[in-house]
């Protein structure tokens, strides 16, 4: 009954006007506010990594060191968000689901890395992991690997600083998934696994991709931890935010805005796209 | 069993490397610590680092709640747009945020003139861009779900706009804006590559916090910089606890 809806959309409407008509001169401030300080360094950042042409652009994207720093960055955010997609669920899970001692203070826990500077995440890496450290030798002895100074030590770093993102789009949809249905299905005989990939899994599953997909954006742009713990190795740890950062130091403008065109780019449509999803997951 | 891989995967993420800056922090006992932290230099540090943060948080209260309000309350052509371009900074990496000021602002920059760059204007600058989305992404909720009649209704008896803020908005909001606050707070205590970039991090002049320990690991000074890094570790589950008891509050209030 298309007629009926149009109706209750054209009264929620006629209630609002009337603010609108006064407010044209804050709504012309927040406007311009968001336009000067969010829309024009996105301007910038484009305009300027474009203005001396493509092809200028092309050979800076196409430097062996920043093809390496923009392939660095994307393995490693996507190893990262792999694990954490994994493990983030299954702690939202865990603490909805089970009462264990500690579980307030796991869950409080969670939000430490929103809280704390990532560059103080770096130092606090490279103090547990550090070349003179038992747990360095151990794993250099037993494994042959390195954390710090290499790419392992990136995803870590990336995995504490993104480990809230899945937990908390996940944990409010099984909070308010109806706890019924999956008990109905294992008093029916399913198993518990059955049971969670049946009726908890696709429940969550577009929580668990959006909050998966905002922490890659994230982890796309980290400097502070990545910069205490990579090393800075040109070709081998160096990532994106790290390359860009030494070549404005450097004073290398062209270089530095070619890699920020791309890596920004990225992050843009990653965020696009979760906002896409959420608005037809709302609608579906 | 998937409690303890839980307990487990979070302790070794989470409390082991916490565990190591303590004892590290700490292996001389106190003192050192607190040598570190109350020299010249640190001191200058830390009160960049303070007085950035306030000015960023009463900044973005001031400017959230304005756009949230706008965004909530009014249509116009582009709202959506404009919406999405809120989230923004979340996704933009600090050093491109640092590199846009520097574009814009530094030697032969579009507004050179105006000489921000390498100036702790550009620092508060870069601070409120990385923190402007926490208030408006809190109080626009809290706004939508809040009926417009009674502002209207104010409104109409003849009630002054902000009077109409003032005692029938802003109530209904508070809880939303001081949690917002509190993460800008972190957020812009924390902020490091963007207020490098942008400020050059120059020894009394533009070094904030984190810079200072960004400079102490290559000076060598590691117990500066474990000690810097330790307060503003400190400060941060401070924040935590903040946020957990803000959060319980209104559970309550909404119960």
């Amino acid at each position: 009954m298309p007629g009926v809806a149009h109706g209750k959309r054209a009264i929620v409407n006629a209630s609002r006007p009337r603010l609108d008509l006064s407010g044209w001169g804050l709504r012309g401030t927040a406007i311009l506010y968001l336009l000067v300080m969010i829309a024009l360094p996105v301007f910038v950042v484009f305009s300027s990594g474009l203005q001396a042409g493509l092809s200028e652009f092309w050979d800076n994207i196409n430097h062996p060191q920043a093809v390496s720093a923009l392939r660095v960055t994307l393995i490693t955010a996507t190893i990262m968000t792999v694990i954490n997609v994994v493990m983030g669920t299954l702690t939202a899970y865990v603490l909805v689901t089970y009462r264990f001692p500690g579980k307030n203070l796991l869950d409080v826990l969670i939000d430490l890395p929103f809280a704390i500077p990532t560059l103080v995440t770096g130092i606090m890496l490279v103090l547990l992991y550090g070349p003179q450290t038992a747990l360095a030798g151990f794993l250099q002895e037993k494994f042959d690997m390195r954390v710090l100074y290499a790419r392992p030590g990136i995803v870590l770093a990336l995995l504490f600083i993104c480990y809230p993102f899945v937990i908390r789009a996940v944990q409010p949809v099984l909070v308010q998934l109806d706890q019924r249905q999956p008990e109905a299905a294992y008093t029916l005989g399913a198993s518990g696994w059955y049971t969670f990939r049946r009726i908890v899994f696709p429940a969550i599953r577009p929580a668990m991709l959006t909050g998966g997909m905002l922490g890659f954006a994230r982890a796309l742009g980290e400097f502070g931890a990545i910069v205490i713990v990579a090393g800075n190795i040109p070709l081998r740890t160096q990532t994106a935010p790290v390359y860009i950062y030494g070549k404005v130091e450097a004073g290398d403008m062209a270089a530095a805005s070619a890699v920020s065109v791309v890596l920004l780019a990225v992050a843009l449509v990653v965020t696009l796209s979760v906002d896409w999803m959420q608005r037809a997951n709302q609608h579906g | 069993m998937l409690i303890l891989l839980v307990v487990a995967y979070a302790g070794i993420l989470l409390i082991a490397p916490i565990t190591a800056i303590v004892q590290q922090a700490f292996v001389d006992g106190i003192q050192p610590v607190l040598d570190n932290i109350t020299a010249p230099d640190a001191q200058e540090a830390l009160r960049l680092t303070a007085v950035i943060a306030l000015s960023t948080a009463a900044i973005n209260t001031v400017m959230g709640i304005l756009v949230a309000w706008v965004l909530v309350r009014c249509r116009f052509p582009g709202r959506r747009f404009i919406d999405g371009l809120v989230d923004l900074p979340f996704v933009m990496s600090p050093v491109i945020v640092g590199y846009v000021v520097i574009v814009l602002f530094g030697r032969e920059g579009w507004f050179e003139g105006l000489s921000i760059a390498f100036t702790p204007k550009a620092m508060l600058l870069v601070t409120v861009f990385v923190s402007l989305p926490f208030v408006v992404r809190e109080v626009m909720p809290v706004l939508r779900a809040m009926p417009p009649e009674q502002e209207e209704a104010a409104y109409t008896l003849g009630a002054a706009r902000l009077l109409t803020f003032r005692r029938i908005v802003f109530p209904t909001i508070r809880p939303a804006v001081v949690y917002g606050l509190v993460l800008t707070l972190a957020r812009a205590l924390g902020e490091f590559g963007a207020a490098a970039v942008a400020g050059g991090g120059v020894q009394g002049r533009t070094e904030n916090a984190t810079i200072y320990i960004f400079r102490s690991i290559h000076d060598r000074n590691d117990t500066g910089a474990y000690s810097m890094a330790i307060l503003l570790g400190a400060i941060s589950v401070v924040v935590l606890v903040v946020m957990n008891i803000l959060k319980q509050v209104q559970a309550k209030r909404s119960q």
